[in-house]
Protein backbone atom coordinates (compact mmCIF):
# COMPACT_ATOMS: atom_id res chain seq x y z
CA UNK A 1 0.00 0.00 0.00
CA UNK A 2 1.50 3.28 -1.22
CA UNK A 3 1.21 6.71 0.42
CA UNK A 4 -1.34 8.20 -1.66
CA UNK A 5 -3.54 5.25 -1.47
CA UNK A 6 -3.42 5.23 2.35
CA UNK A 7 -4.50 9.45 2.52
CA UNK A 8 -7.21 8.26 0.09
CA UNK A 9 -8.86 5.59 1.87
CA UNK A 10 -7.96 8.47 5.06
CA UNK A 11 -10.14 11.40 3.59
CA UNK A 12 -12.49 8.83 2.11
CA UNK A 13 -13.04 7.62 5.81
CA UNK A 14 -13.44 10.84 7.21
CA UNK A 15 -15.84 12.18 4.17
CA UNK A 16 -18.25 9.40 4.88
CA UNK A 17 -17.61 9.47 9.15
CA UNK A 18 -18.55 12.88 8.89
CA UNK A 19 -21.79 12.72 6.21
CA UNK A 20 -23.49 10.20 8.73
CA UNK A 21 -22.44 13.06 11.65
CA UNK A 22 -24.19 15.44 9.44
CA UNK A 23 -27.49 13.64 9.68
CA UNK A 24 -27.21 12.41 12.90
CA UNK A 25 -25.75 15.08 15.33
CA UNK A 26 -28.31 16.73 17.42
CA UNK A 27 -27.12 20.33 17.10
CA UNK A 28 -27.17 21.40 13.73
CA UNK A 29 -24.50 23.83 14.26
CA UNK A 30 -22.32 20.60 14.76
CA UNK A 31 -24.06 19.49 11.66
CA UNK A 32 -22.70 21.97 9.63
CA UNK A 33 -19.21 21.94 11.37
CA UNK A 34 -19.63 18.38 10.13
CA UNK A 35 -20.40 19.24 6.84
CA UNK A 36 -17.31 21.67 6.01
CA UNK A 37 -15.34 18.38 7.58
CA UNK A 38 -16.73 16.43 4.91
CA UNK A 39 -15.96 19.44 2.51
CA UNK A 40 -12.77 19.79 2.92
CA UNK A 41 -11.94 15.97 2.97
CA UNK A 42 -13.75 15.86 -0.67
CA UNK A 43 -11.28 18.55 -1.13
CA UNK A 44 -8.35 16.57 -0.12
CA UNK A 45 -9.65 13.41 -2.21
CA UNK A 46 -9.71 16.14 -5.43
CA UNK A 47 -6.28 16.66 -4.55
CA UNK A 48 -4.75 12.86 -5.01
CA UNK A 49 -6.95 12.98 -7.72
CA UNK A 50 -4.79 15.27 -9.11
CA UNK A 51 -7.53 18.16 -9.64
CA UNK A 52 -5.53 20.64 -7.61
CA UNK A 53 -7.26 23.65 -9.01
CA UNK A 54 -10.97 22.18 -8.50
CA UNK A 55 -10.08 21.02 -4.52
CA UNK A 56 -9.09 25.03 -3.47
CA UNK A 57 -11.94 25.96 -5.52
CA UNK A 58 -14.27 23.56 -3.49
CA UNK A 59 -12.68 25.09 -0.17
CA UNK A 60 -13.08 28.65 -1.07
CA UNK A 61 -16.36 28.67 -2.62
CA UNK A 62 -18.03 26.07 -0.45
CA UNK A 63 -16.28 25.92 2.74
CA UNK A 64 -15.24 29.84 2.67
CA UNK A 65 -18.31 31.22 1.35
CA UNK A 66 -21.54 28.89 1.28
CA UNK A 67 -21.02 26.75 4.69
CA UNK A 68 -20.30 30.38 5.89
CA UNK A 69 -23.60 31.73 4.94
CA UNK A 70 -24.89 28.27 6.36
CA UNK A 71 -23.74 28.66 9.80
CA UNK A 72 -24.77 32.34 9.78
CA UNK A 73 -28.30 31.86 9.14
CA UNK A 74 -28.07 28.25 11.84
CA UNK A 75 -26.40 29.97 14.09
CA UNK A 76 -29.22 32.34 14.32
CA UNK A 77 -32.21 30.09 14.59
CA UNK A 78 -34.29 29.66 17.45
CA UNK A 79 -35.59 26.03 16.75
CA UNK A 80 -37.91 24.02 18.61
CA UNK A 81 -36.62 20.33 17.87
CA UNK A 82 -39.25 18.53 19.84
CA UNK A 83 -41.72 20.82 18.00
CA UNK A 84 -40.22 20.02 15.09
CA UNK A 85 -39.86 16.26 15.41
CA UNK A 86 -43.65 15.90 16.02
CA UNK A 87 -44.60 16.33 11.98
CA UNK A 88 -41.93 13.87 10.73
CA UNK A 89 -44.20 10.98 10.43
CA UNK A 90 -46.75 12.94 8.20
CA UNK A 91 -44.20 14.20 5.87
CA UNK A 92 -42.02 10.87 5.64
CA UNK A 93 -43.74 9.59 2.92
CA UNK A 94 -42.55 12.52 0.56
CA UNK A 95 -39.12 12.17 2.07
CA UNK A 96 -39.05 8.58 1.07
CA UNK A 97 -40.40 8.97 -2.46
CA UNK A 98 -37.58 11.65 -3.44
CA UNK A 99 -34.88 9.94 -1.43
CA UNK A 100 -35.79 6.87 -3.55
CA UNK A 101 -35.78 9.03 -6.73
CA UNK A 102 -32.17 10.18 -5.62
CA UNK A 103 -30.61 7.12 -5.01
CA UNK A 104 -32.10 5.52 -8.35
CA UNK A 105 -30.39 8.26 -10.23
CA UNK A 106 -26.97 7.92 -7.90
CA UNK A 107 -26.98 4.44 -8.92
CA UNK A 108 -27.78 5.64 -12.94
CA UNK A 109 -25.31 7.53 -12.86
CA UNK A 110 -22.80 5.21 -11.26
CA UNK A 111 -24.04 2.14 -13.27
CA UNK A 112 -23.94 3.29 -16.17
CA UNK A 113 -19.69 2.71 -16.46
CA UNK A 114 -20.68 -0.75 -16.18
CA UNK A 115 -23.81 -1.43 -18.30
CA UNK A 116 -22.78 1.29 -20.93
CA UNK A 117 -19.34 1.22 -21.07
CA UNK A 118 -19.31 3.44 -24.62
CA UNK A 119 -21.46 6.11 -22.69
CA UNK A 120 -19.34 6.94 -20.02
CA UNK A 121 -16.41 8.89 -21.29
CA UNK A 122 -18.58 10.38 -24.24
CA UNK A 123 -18.40 14.11 -23.10
CA UNK A 124 -14.94 13.93 -22.46
CA UNK A 125 -12.70 16.42 -23.91
CA UNK A 126 -9.43 15.01 -24.15
CA UNK A 127 -6.46 17.08 -21.80
CA UNK A 128 -3.02 17.40 -22.59
CA UNK A 129 -1.01 16.28 -20.00
CA UNK A 130 1.56 18.42 -20.18
CA UNK A 131 -0.94 21.71 -19.23
CA UNK A 132 -1.44 22.57 -15.65
CA UNK A 133 -5.14 21.69 -14.88
CA UNK A 134 -5.69 25.23 -14.32
CA UNK A 135 -5.11 26.32 -17.59
CA UNK A 136 -6.40 23.01 -18.44
CA UNK A 137 -10.13 23.93 -17.18
CA UNK A 138 -9.70 27.51 -18.65
CA UNK A 139 -8.98 26.28 -22.15
CA UNK A 140 -12.10 24.67 -21.98
CA UNK A 141 -14.37 26.56 -20.56
CA UNK A 142 -13.60 29.54 -22.38
CA UNK A 143 -13.36 28.06 -25.64
CA UNK A 144 -15.68 25.06 -26.09
CA UNK A 145 -18.14 26.07 -23.87
CA UNK A 146 -18.10 29.61 -23.97
CA UNK A 147 -22.05 29.86 -24.65
CA UNK A 148 -22.55 27.73 -21.62
CA UNK A 149 -20.63 29.49 -19.28
CA UNK A 150 -22.06 32.75 -19.74
CA UNK A 151 -25.60 31.25 -19.46
CA UNK A 152 -24.61 30.15 -15.92
CA UNK A 153 -23.31 33.64 -15.61
CA UNK A 154 -26.59 34.73 -16.17
CA UNK A 155 -28.76 32.57 -14.21
CA UNK A 156 -26.45 33.65 -11.60
CA UNK A 157 -27.26 37.25 -12.34
CA UNK A 158 -30.84 36.78 -12.40
CA UNK A 159 -30.50 34.75 -8.80
CA UNK A 160 -28.39 38.25 -7.27
CA UNK A 161 -30.73 40.18 -8.51
CA UNK A 162 -33.96 38.33 -7.29
CA UNK A 163 -32.39 38.19 -3.81
CA UNK A 164 -31.77 41.78 -3.87
CA UNK A 165 -35.41 42.85 -4.74
CA UNK A 166 -36.37 40.63 -2.45
CA UNK A 167 -34.80 42.20 0.92
CA UNK A 168 -34.07 45.58 0.00
CA UNK A 169 -36.52 47.78 1.42
CA UNK A 170 -36.34 51.94 1.49
CA UNK A 171 -38.61 52.35 4.72
CA UNK A 172 -39.58 56.14 4.76
CA UNK A 173 -38.95 57.46 8.01
CA UNK A 174 -35.09 55.96 8.12
CA UNK A 175 -32.43 58.19 8.36
CA UNK A 176 -29.75 57.58 5.71
CA UNK A 177 -26.02 58.49 5.34
CA UNK A 178 -25.58 60.40 2.19
CA UNK A 179 -22.12 60.49 1.85
CA UNK A 180 -21.76 62.52 -1.15
CA UNK A 181 -23.43 64.90 0.29
CA UNK A 182 -21.56 65.13 3.31
CA UNK A 183 -18.06 65.38 1.34
CA UNK A 184 -19.17 68.28 -0.95
CA UNK A 185 -20.20 70.64 2.34
CA UNK A 186 -18.19 73.43 2.42
CA UNK A 187 -16.75 75.01 5.58
CA UNK A 188 -19.21 77.95 5.90
CA UNK A 189 -19.88 77.78 9.96
CA UNK A 190 -16.48 76.79 10.89
CA UNK A 191 -14.22 78.51 12.20
CA UNK A 192 -10.47 77.72 13.13
CA UNK A 193 -8.78 79.04 16.15
CA UNK A 194 -5.13 78.91 17.34
CA UNK A 195 -4.78 79.12 21.19
CA UNK A 196 -2.16 79.56 23.09
CA UNK A 197 -1.94 76.20 25.54
CA UNK A 198 -1.66 77.30 28.47
CA UNK A 199 -4.22 80.50 28.09
CA UNK A 200 -7.63 79.08 27.46
CA UNK A 201 -10.16 80.70 25.94
CA UNK B 1 2.93 -1.77 7.00
CA UNK B 2 4.89 -0.14 3.87
CA UNK B 3 3.16 2.81 3.71
CA UNK B 4 4.29 3.27 7.37
CA UNK B 5 7.95 3.24 6.51
CA UNK B 6 6.92 4.79 3.33
CA UNK B 7 5.67 7.60 5.41
CA UNK B 8 8.54 7.81 8.24
CA UNK B 9 10.76 8.31 5.52
CA UNK B 10 9.12 10.73 3.61
CA UNK B 11 8.73 12.72 6.65
CA UNK B 12 11.98 12.40 8.43
CA UNK B 13 13.75 12.46 5.34
CA UNK B 14 16.44 9.57 7.43
CA UNK B 15 17.60 7.60 4.70
CA UNK B 16 17.60 4.86 7.87
CA UNK B 17 14.78 2.85 6.35
CA UNK B 18 15.95 3.26 2.44
CA UNK B 19 12.27 3.74 0.87
CA UNK B 20 10.17 6.48 -0.27
CA UNK B 21 12.02 10.19 -1.36
CA UNK B 22 14.33 11.79 1.19
CA UNK B 23 12.31 14.83 1.76
CA UNK B 24 12.72 15.75 5.36
CA UNK B 25 9.95 17.75 5.86
CA UNK B 26 9.70 17.66 9.52
CA UNK B 27 12.86 19.37 10.26
CA UNK B 28 12.43 22.23 7.75
CA UNK B 29 8.84 22.39 8.98
CA UNK B 30 10.16 23.04 12.43
CA UNK B 31 12.74 25.28 11.28
CA UNK B 32 10.32 27.53 9.61
CA UNK B 33 7.90 27.43 12.66
CA UNK B 34 10.22 28.31 15.16
CA UNK B 35 11.48 31.38 13.15
CA UNK B 36 7.77 32.20 12.11
CA UNK B 37 6.71 32.65 16.22
CA UNK B 38 9.98 34.14 16.89
CA UNK B 39 9.55 36.46 14.81
CA UNK B 40 5.97 37.20 15.98
CA UNK B 41 7.05 37.77 19.00
CA UNK B 42 8.82 40.60 18.23
CA UNK B 43 6.50 42.18 15.65
CA UNK B 44 4.36 41.98 18.20
CA UNK B 45 6.59 43.86 20.34
CA UNK B 46 7.44 46.18 17.67
CA UNK B 47 3.56 46.51 17.67
CA UNK B 48 3.10 48.06 20.46
CA UNK B 49 6.54 49.76 20.78
CA UNK B 50 5.09 51.64 17.69
CA UNK B 51 1.55 52.52 19.11
CA UNK B 52 3.45 53.80 21.77
CA UNK B 53 5.81 55.84 20.11
CA UNK B 54 2.76 57.72 18.25
CA UNK B 55 1.26 58.35 21.39
CA UNK B 56 4.25 59.26 22.96
CA UNK B 57 4.54 56.61 25.37
CA UNK B 58 7.18 54.49 26.32
CA UNK B 59 5.36 50.86 25.52
CA UNK B 60 6.41 47.70 27.36
CA UNK B 61 10.27 48.65 28.53
CA UNK B 62 10.66 46.96 32.14
CA UNK B 63 11.30 43.16 31.13
CA UNK B 64 14.77 42.59 29.46
CA UNK B 65 16.62 45.79 27.52
CA UNK B 66 14.40 47.87 25.95
CA UNK B 67 11.75 45.45 27.21
CA UNK B 68 12.58 42.51 24.08
CA UNK B 69 11.41 39.91 26.03
CA UNK B 70 8.34 41.37 26.94
CA UNK B 71 6.23 39.05 24.80
CA UNK B 72 8.11 35.58 26.21
CA UNK B 73 7.07 36.79 29.84
CA UNK B 74 3.24 37.43 28.44
CA UNK B 75 3.71 33.89 26.89
CA UNK B 76 4.74 32.03 29.93
CA UNK B 77 1.75 33.94 32.07
CA UNK B 78 -0.53 32.96 29.64
CA UNK B 79 0.28 29.45 29.71
CA UNK B 80 0.49 29.30 33.45
CA UNK B 81 -3.40 30.72 34.02
CA UNK B 82 -6.02 28.71 34.86
CA UNK B 83 -8.11 28.30 31.54
CA UNK B 84 -11.74 28.90 32.30
CA UNK B 85 -14.83 27.26 30.32
CA UNK B 86 -17.96 28.68 30.93
CA UNK B 87 -20.66 26.44 32.06
CA UNK B 88 -22.91 27.48 28.96
CA UNK B 89 -20.54 26.84 26.44
CA UNK B 90 -20.38 24.21 24.30
CA UNK B 91 -16.88 22.84 25.06
CA UNK B 92 -15.76 21.00 22.43
CA UNK B 93 -16.21 24.08 19.79
CA UNK B 94 -14.95 26.17 22.46
CA UNK B 95 -11.78 25.05 22.92
CA UNK B 96 -11.65 23.86 18.50
CA UNK B 97 -12.12 27.29 17.58
CA UNK B 98 -8.46 28.64 18.79
CA UNK B 99 -6.79 25.69 17.74
CA UNK B 100 -7.90 26.22 14.07
CA UNK B 101 -7.74 29.42 14.33
CA UNK B 102 -3.79 29.28 14.93
CA UNK B 103 -3.46 25.63 12.46
CA UNK B 104 -4.88 27.76 9.58
CA UNK B 105 -2.80 30.90 10.17
CA UNK B 106 0.16 28.75 10.33
CA UNK B 107 -0.23 26.16 7.69
CA UNK B 108 -0.25 28.78 4.87
CA UNK B 109 3.09 29.45 5.62
CA UNK B 110 3.76 26.37 3.98
CA UNK B 111 4.05 27.85 0.52
CA UNK B 112 4.88 31.29 1.06
CA UNK B 113 8.76 31.48 -0.87
CA UNK B 114 11.09 33.66 1.66
CA UNK B 115 13.90 33.30 -0.91
CA UNK B 116 14.48 31.98 -4.50
CA UNK B 117 13.73 28.01 -3.83
CA UNK B 118 13.08 28.91 -0.14
CA UNK B 119 9.21 27.54 -0.14
CA UNK B 120 8.21 24.70 1.87
CA UNK B 121 6.14 23.66 -0.86
CA UNK B 122 6.65 25.38 -4.49
CA UNK B 123 3.04 24.32 -5.46
CA UNK B 124 1.63 25.45 -8.76
CA UNK B 125 -1.20 27.43 -7.37
CA UNK B 126 0.27 28.44 -4.12
CA UNK B 127 -1.91 31.78 -4.02
CA UNK B 128 -4.86 29.94 -4.66
CA UNK B 129 -3.70 27.68 -1.71
CA UNK B 130 -3.72 30.88 0.53
CA UNK B 131 -6.79 32.28 -0.46
CA UNK B 132 -8.85 28.78 0.70
CA UNK B 133 -6.83 28.77 3.90
CA UNK B 134 -7.32 32.61 4.73
CA UNK B 135 -10.86 31.97 3.61
CA UNK B 136 -11.49 29.42 6.60
CA UNK B 137 -9.71 31.19 9.44
CA UNK B 138 -13.20 33.16 9.45
CA UNK B 139 -14.41 29.93 11.11
CA UNK B 140 -12.26 29.96 14.57
CA UNK B 141 -13.94 33.13 14.89
CA UNK B 142 -17.41 32.26 14.24
CA UNK B 143 -16.97 28.76 16.27
CA UNK B 144 -15.83 31.00 19.14
CA UNK B 145 -17.83 33.05 19.15
CA UNK B 146 -21.07 30.87 18.81
CA UNK B 147 -19.50 28.37 21.69
CA UNK B 148 -18.95 30.85 23.94
CA UNK B 149 -22.88 31.01 24.31
CA UNK B 150 -22.85 34.53 25.65
CA UNK B 151 -24.28 37.61 23.89
CA UNK B 152 -21.15 40.44 23.07
CA UNK B 153 -19.22 37.44 21.74
CA UNK B 154 -21.92 35.81 19.38
CA UNK B 155 -22.66 39.80 18.22
CA UNK B 156 -18.87 39.99 17.28
CA UNK B 157 -18.40 36.45 15.32
CA UNK B 158 -21.74 37.85 13.52
CA UNK B 159 -19.81 40.73 12.31
CA UNK B 160 -16.60 39.29 11.72
CA UNK B 161 -18.32 36.44 9.37
CA UNK B 162 -20.27 39.53 7.35
CA UNK B 163 -16.73 41.77 7.18
CA UNK B 164 -14.43 38.55 6.17
CA UNK B 165 -16.41 37.65 3.99
CA UNK B 166 -17.01 40.39 2.41
CA UNK B 167 -13.46 41.95 2.08
CA UNK B 168 -12.41 38.60 0.51
CA UNK B 169 -14.12 38.93 -2.37
CA UNK B 170 -12.11 42.28 -3.26
CA UNK B 171 -9.00 40.91 -2.04
CA UNK B 172 -9.75 37.79 -4.68
CA UNK B 173 -9.85 40.21 -7.49
CA UNK B 174 -6.67 42.24 -6.58
CA UNK B 175 -5.15 38.81 -6.60
CA UNK B 176 -7.15 38.05 -10.08
CA UNK B 177 -5.43 41.07 -11.71
CA UNK B 178 -1.73 40.48 -10.64
CA UNK B 179 -2.69 37.02 -12.07
CA UNK B 180 -3.05 38.59 -15.36
CA UNK B 181 -0.03 40.08 -15.81
CA UNK B 182 2.13 36.91 -14.72
CA UNK B 183 -0.15 34.58 -16.20
CA UNK B 184 0.86 31.54 -13.24
CA UNK B 185 -0.52 31.07 -9.83
CA UNK B 186 2.51 29.86 -8.42
CA UNK B 187 4.31 32.71 -5.97
CA UNK B 188 7.73 32.15 -7.07
CA UNK B 189 6.49 32.63 -10.61
CA UNK B 190 4.77 35.68 -9.46
CA UNK B 191 8.21 37.08 -7.93
CA UNK B 192 9.82 36.14 -10.26
CA UNK B 193 7.30 37.74 -13.44
CA UNK B 194 8.05 40.85 -10.82
CA UNK B 195 12.03 40.86 -11.77
CA UNK B 196 12.22 40.20 -15.67
CA UNK B 197 9.45 42.58 -17.03
CA UNK B 198 7.64 45.33 -15.63
CA UNK B 199 7.83 49.60 -16.61
CA UNK B 200 12.00 49.19 -15.61
CA UNK B 201 12.49 47.03 -18.57
CA UNK B 202 10.02 49.40 -20.61
CA UNK B 203 11.87 52.36 -20.02
CA UNK B 204 15.09 51.17 -20.42
CA UNK B 205 16.73 51.33 -17.14
CA UNK B 206 16.59 47.02 -15.97
CA UNK B 207 18.21 47.97 -12.89
CA UNK B 208 15.74 49.98 -11.34
CA UNK B 209 14.26 46.68 -10.39
CA UNK B 210 11.96 48.40 -7.81
CA UNK B 211 10.21 50.14 -10.32
CA UNK B 212 9.63 46.69 -12.11
CA UNK B 213 7.26 45.40 -8.70
CA UNK B 214 3.72 45.45 -9.51
CA UNK B 215 3.26 48.28 -6.73
CA UNK B 216 3.89 51.33 -9.22
CA UNK B 217 1.08 50.02 -12.68
CA UNK B 218 -1.47 48.69 -10.20
CA UNK B 219 -1.44 51.22 -7.62
CA UNK B 220 -5.00 51.52 -7.03
CA UNK B 221 -5.08 47.96 -6.52
CA UNK B 222 -2.13 47.85 -4.25
CA UNK B 223 -3.86 50.83 -2.21
CA UNK B 224 -7.17 48.28 -2.19
CA UNK B 225 -5.46 45.02 -1.42
CA UNK B 226 -3.49 46.85 1.63
CA UNK B 227 -7.36 48.47 3.16
CA UNK B 228 -8.28 44.68 2.42
CA UNK B 229 -6.05 43.08 4.19
CA UNK B 230 -6.43 44.98 7.42
CA UNK B 231 -10.29 44.47 7.26
CA UNK B 232 -9.77 40.75 6.93
CA UNK B 233 -7.31 40.52 9.42
CA UNK B 234 -9.16 42.78 11.78
CA UNK B 235 -6.91 44.97 12.24
CA UNK B 236 -7.68 48.74 13.41
CA UNK B 237 -9.79 50.96 12.21
CA UNK B 238 -11.53 47.84 11.09
CA UNK B 239 -11.25 45.88 14.45
CA UNK B 240 -15.68 46.03 15.00
CA UNK B 241 -15.48 42.47 16.00
CA UNK B 242 -13.65 42.97 18.49
CA UNK B 243 -14.62 46.51 19.53
CA UNK B 244 -14.07 47.42 22.96
CA UNK B 245 -16.42 50.58 23.29
CA UNK B 246 -18.95 48.17 22.13
CA UNK B 247 -18.64 44.44 22.22
CA UNK B 248 -16.39 44.35 25.19
CA UNK B 249 -13.98 42.12 23.39
CA UNK B 250 -15.76 40.60 20.65
CA UNK B 251 -15.50 36.63 20.09
CA UNK B 252 -12.80 36.74 23.06
CA UNK B 253 -14.78 37.87 25.96
CA UNK B 254 -14.94 34.57 27.30
CA UNK B 255 -11.61 32.89 26.53
CA UNK B 256 -8.91 33.49 29.12
CA UNK B 257 -5.19 31.77 29.34
CA UNK B 258 -4.03 29.57 26.54
CA UNK B 259 -6.96 29.66 24.41
CA UNK B 260 -6.44 32.98 24.36
CA UNK B 261 -3.36 33.40 23.66
CA UNK B 262 -4.06 30.75 21.04
CA UNK B 263 -6.31 33.57 19.31
CA UNK B 264 -3.71 36.47 19.69
CA UNK B 265 -1.24 34.42 18.08
CA UNK B 266 -3.18 33.45 14.96
CA UNK B 267 -4.52 36.85 14.33
CA UNK B 268 -0.56 38.00 14.36
CA UNK B 269 0.63 35.20 12.38
CA UNK B 270 -2.00 35.78 9.84
CA UNK B 271 -1.02 39.63 9.79
CA UNK B 272 2.92 38.47 8.94
CA UNK B 273 0.94 36.51 6.15
CA UNK B 274 -0.68 39.41 4.55
CA UNK B 275 2.49 41.36 4.87
CA UNK B 276 4.17 38.54 3.41
CA UNK B 277 1.20 38.39 0.32
CA UNK B 278 1.20 42.39 -0.40
CA UNK B 279 5.72 41.72 -0.48
CA UNK B 280 5.01 38.89 -2.64
CA UNK B 281 2.31 40.38 -5.30
CA UNK B 282 3.32 44.01 -4.73
CA UNK B 283 6.75 44.71 -3.82
CA UNK B 284 8.80 42.32 -5.50
CA UNK B 285 9.45 39.65 -2.76
CA UNK B 286 13.17 38.54 -2.27
CA UNK B 287 14.45 40.85 -5.04
CA UNK B 288 17.01 43.53 -4.45
CA UNK B 289 15.20 47.13 -5.22
CA UNK B 290 18.16 47.81 -7.59
CA UNK B 291 19.90 44.92 -9.04
CA UNK B 292 23.48 46.37 -8.97
CA UNK B 293 26.66 45.19 -6.53
CA UNK B 294 26.00 46.79 -2.64
CA UNK B 295 22.36 45.58 -3.13
CA UNK B 296 22.77 42.32 -4.59
CA UNK B 297 25.07 41.36 -2.21
CA UNK B 298 22.15 40.91 0.52
CA UNK B 299 20.99 37.55 0.53
CA UNK B 300 17.22 37.26 -1.27
CA UNK B 301 15.51 36.46 2.62
CA UNK B 302 16.99 39.82 4.10
CA UNK B 303 15.23 41.72 1.36
CA UNK B 304 12.04 40.03 2.14
CA UNK B 305 12.33 40.48 6.15
CA UNK B 306 12.92 44.04 5.34
CA UNK B 307 10.01 44.59 2.97
CA UNK B 308 7.43 42.53 5.03
CA UNK B 309 8.71 44.51 7.98
CA UNK B 310 7.92 48.18 5.94
CA UNK B 311 4.57 47.13 5.16
CA UNK B 312 3.71 45.99 9.05
CA UNK B 313 5.23 49.39 9.89
CA UNK B 314 2.17 50.86 7.89
CA UNK B 315 -0.12 48.04 9.20
CA UNK B 316 1.15 49.22 12.95
CA UNK B 317 1.20 52.87 11.95
CA UNK B 318 -2.69 52.95 10.53
CA UNK B 319 -3.91 51.19 13.73
CA UNK B 320 -2.03 54.02 15.88
CA UNK B 321 -3.63 56.90 13.58
CA UNK B 322 -6.85 56.16 12.20
CA UNK B 323 -10.27 56.01 14.21
CA UNK B 324 -12.76 53.12 13.82
CA UNK B 325 -15.04 52.74 11.28
CA UNK B 326 -18.62 52.84 11.84
CA UNK B 327 -20.06 49.17 10.72
CA UNK B 328 -22.43 50.01 8.14
CA UNK B 329 -19.35 52.28 6.62
CA UNK B 330 -16.96 49.01 6.51
CA UNK B 331 -19.54 47.50 4.39
CA UNK B 332 -20.32 50.49 2.30
CA UNK B 333 -16.45 50.24 1.70
CA UNK B 334 -16.19 46.92 0.87
CA UNK B 335 -18.78 46.50 -1.38
CA UNK B 336 -19.46 49.69 -3.02
CA UNK B 337 -16.02 51.59 -3.28
CA UNK B 338 -13.59 48.23 -3.28
CA UNK B 339 -15.83 45.90 -5.17
CA UNK B 340 -16.99 48.07 -8.65
CA UNK B 341 -12.95 49.47 -9.21
CA UNK B 342 -11.49 46.24 -8.55
CA UNK B 343 -13.98 44.24 -11.25
CA UNK B 344 -13.29 47.74 -13.56
CA UNK B 345 -9.46 47.13 -12.97
CA UNK B 346 -10.06 43.36 -13.98
CA UNK B 347 -11.44 44.51 -17.30
CA UNK B 348 -8.84 47.71 -17.91
CA UNK B 349 -5.58 45.46 -17.07
CA UNK B 350 -6.91 42.42 -19.22
CA UNK B 351 -8.04 44.73 -22.54
CA UNK B 352 -4.32 46.08 -22.01
CA UNK B 353 -2.56 43.42 -21.55
CA UNK B 354 -4.54 41.44 -24.64
CA UNK B 355 -3.92 44.77 -27.05
CA UNK B 356 -0.36 45.44 -26.10
CA UNK B 357 1.10 41.77 -25.53
CA UNK B 358 2.53 43.57 -22.11
CA UNK B 359 2.65 40.35 -19.55
CA UNK B 360 4.76 37.92 -18.54
CA UNK B 361 4.63 34.67 -20.53
CA UNK B 362 7.50 32.77 -18.82
CA UNK B 363 5.05 30.73 -16.89
CA UNK B 364 3.30 29.40 -19.99
CA UNK B 365 2.62 25.59 -19.87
Amino acid sequence: MTLPLFFFYLFSAIVVASALMVISSRNPVHSVLFLILAFVNAAGIFLLAGAEFLAFILIVVYVGAVAVLFLFVIMMLDVDFAELRKGVMQHAPVGIIVGLILLLELLMVAGSAFIVPEAAGAGVVPIDGGVENTRAIGRVLYTNYIYLFQACGLVLLVAMIGAIVLTLRHKPNVKRQDIAKQVARTRSGVETVRIESGKGL
Amino acid sequence: MDWFLYALDYLLGAPILGLGTMVGFVWKALLLLVTLLVFTAYVLLADRKIWAAVQIRRGPNVVGAFGLLQSFADLMKFVFKEPVIPAGADKAVFLLAPLITVLLALSAWAVVPVAEGWALADINIGILYIFAISSLSVYGIIMGGWASNSKYPFLGALRSAAQMVSYEVSIGFVIITVLLCVGSLNLTHIVIAQYEMGLAHMLGVPWLTFLNWFWLPLFPMFVIFFISALAETNRPPFDLPEAESELVAGFMVEYGSTPYMMFMLGEYVAIILMCAMTTILFLGGWTAPIDLPPFTWIPGVVWFVLKLSAVFFMFGMVKAIVPRYRYDQLMRLGWKVFLPISIAMIVIVAAVLQFTGWGWHGGMA
